[in-house]
Formats: structure tokens, C-alpha cells, sequence
């Protein structure tokens, strides 16, 4: 299991980077009046034939050559699930996939969403190459950051470069705030 | 709600910077295992911690931080591998961000391997 709902999504969203995506979107909707935590990953990358996706819950699957398990969509699923949530997977070869769990917030076996802020900038600035679209909703309220948008400011200059580094995660956490009050659930 | 209108001026700061980038072959790699494995042992911290030192100490044009996939040792992780050009490869195994740290400061930067973390000496079985 994962001690975070923040780790399960850049678990997730770490197999859109591997899949090819070119934009990864992450939304994280949380509604505290309809006790709901609802978190979608979708990638345009290179998507999982009908075989894969027969099998991606199944622990003992994976298409990795160094184990034998494939933990990260079942440790997803079990984590929604557990709180009498729902869980998703939808993907077509050549178009992408989309992961959709849902929480019950008020579930005693719901972990904490933990760190997000650290979530998304890690996978922004490690991946370059690839373009997130991240949107956070905290009843009804949202904030989002676009790489695209960030891309067309900064021209060549670099996600990892100090100031870019530090200037990303303190939108992420300063507009968090904002959109939530700062609630820890 | 910030915007995004500070990073203009970073860009514009940025540019006036000469930026000499050495080419990758040259640089010192820093690899962070992030597949389900070290994510669920702790490896968001770890790579935080060396991306950010790397950062803010302006080591950017030496040394590159990035990400590995699961390479089979998933009881080790979090994993941290060092490849400097022209020495052999050094894995760090049962990383935490201060172990991260002292890597960074004694290896990365010393030229120290830190031997008390690294494979060969966790009585690998």
C-alpha cells in the first residue's frame, strides 16, 4: 500500500511518462459535501491492447523484465476501494489511457491524499519532455497549472533551472492554499 | 491567485546568463529508482532532496539528476545510482533524504564514496 493518495498518482502518472504521453492531465476533485475524493489520470500515450487491461489489476501482471509483479494499478484500486469507493481503467492502443478512482473522504480505510504539491512538481520537473496539465478542485473551487502555458513564458530556459524549480512550487503550494484553505485531509 | 507572471521575469534574467551547459556524456548522472517499488519506499523525498541540492548549490551544468525505472532490487529501494564518466557505477541502497544529503555533499561534490550505503556493503543475498 501507498501512505499517500499523492504517491498512487505519480505511480500512475509515472506510467504515462513511460507510455510516451505527450500531455498528461491530473485532476484531483475533492467535494466535502458529497464526501467525495475523485482523482483522473489520462494520457494520450501509447495506450495497452485489450490483454493488458484484462490484466492491469491483476498484482502478478506487469510488463517489466526485472520483477515479476505489477503493484502500482492494484494498489490504486485497493485504495479506493477500501474506503467503498470505484475504481476505472479505460485505454486504447495508439489514443491513451485514463485512470479514475474514486474515494469516500469520510472512510476510516481512506489515506491521507498527502503531498501533492510534491507530486506534481517532481513529475514537471523530471519530465521535461512531457507536458502536465494539472487541475485541483476543492468544492468548487480550482486552481491549474499548464506546462504548455509555462513552456510558451519561459522559451529554452529549463523546468530544473533554480529559480524556474522553486517559482513551480510555490504556485503549486501558495494556489493550494487558496483554493482549499489550507485543509489536510 | 499567483499567476504566472513572475516567470517572465526569470525568463528575462535567464537569459541575460551565459549558460554553459556542459554536454551530458561529461556530467555526473544521478539516477533515482521511481518505479512502484521506490515510490512506495520513499523515493519522492530522496530525489527532491538531490534535485534541489543540485539546484540551489547552481550544480545544474555538473551533475544531473533524474529517474530511473525498477531495476530488480526492489527490497533495496530507495535506490540511488552514481555514474561518473569514467568510474564504475555506484548503487546507494535504503535511501532517506538525509543519506541523500551527506551522498551529495561527500560523493556528488567530495569525490568521497560513501561506503557505509552503498550494495556492497548491505550483505547483498
Amino acid at each position: 500500500m501507498m501512505t499517500e493518495i499523492s504517491l498512487n498518482i505519480l505511480d500512475v502518472a509515472e506510467n504515462s511518462t513511460r507510455a510516451k504521453a505527450s500531455l498528461v492531465t491530473i485532476i484531483v476533485d475533492a467535494n466535502t459535501a458529497e464526501d467525495r475524493l475523485a482523482v483522473t489520470i489520462s494520457d494520450d500515450g501509447c495506450g495497452m491492447t485489450q490483454e493488458q487491461i484484462e490484466h492491469v489489476t491483476d498484482p502478478f501482471f506487469t510488463t517489466r523484465k526485472t520483477r515479476k509483479v505489477g503493484l502500482g494499478v492494484p494498489f490504486f484500486k485497493q485504495a479506493a476501494e477500501l474506503t467503498g469507493g470505484s475504481f476505472n481503467i479505460t485505454s486504447e492502443v495508439g489514443v491513451g489511457t485514463t485512470t479514475k478512482a474514486e474515494f469516500v473522504l469520510s472512510s476510516v480505510d481512506r489515506v491521507p491524499l498527502g503531498d501533492m504539491d510534491s507530486t506534481i512538481h517532481t513529475l514537471i520537473t523530471c519530465h521535461q519532455d512531457t507536458d502536465f496539465l494539472y487541475i485541483y478542485r476543492y468544492n468548487g473551487r480550482e486552481f491549474q497549472l499548464d506546462t504548455r502555458e509555462i513552456r510558451m513564458i519561459l522559451g529554452d530556459v529549463p523546468f530544473d533551472s533554480p529559480d524556474v524549480s522553486a517559482f513551480i512550487m510555490q504556485y503549486l503550494q501558495a494556489n493550494r492554499i487558496e483554493t482549499d484553505g489550507g485543509a489536510a485531509y | 491567485m499567483m499567476t504566472l507572471d513572475e516567470l517572465k521575469k526569470i525568463r528575462e534574467k535567464m537569459q541575460n546568463e551565459v549558460n554553459i551547459r556542459q554536454e551530458a556524456g561529461d556530467r555526473i548522472r544521478v539516477l533515482v529508482g521511481m518505479a512502484t517499488c521506490g515510490i512506495a519506499s520513499g523515493a519522492r523525498p530522496v530525489l527532491r532532496t538531490l534535485a534541489d541540492g543540485v539546484q540551489n548549490k547552481n550544480l545544474t551544468d555538473k551533475i544531473v539528476v533524474s529517474q530511473t525505472g525498477c531495476i530488480g532490487l526492489c527490497q533495496y529501494e530507495p535506490i540511488v545510482e552514481v555514474i561518473k564518466p569514467g568510474e564504475p557505477k555506484v548503487t546507494y541502497v535504503h535511501m532517506n533524504p538525509e543519506k541523500a544529503e551527506e551522498v551529495l555533499t561527500r560523493h556528488l561534490i567530495g569525490g568521497h564514496v560513501v561506503r557505509d550505503y552503498t550494495l556492497e556493503s548491505s550483505n547483498l543475498k
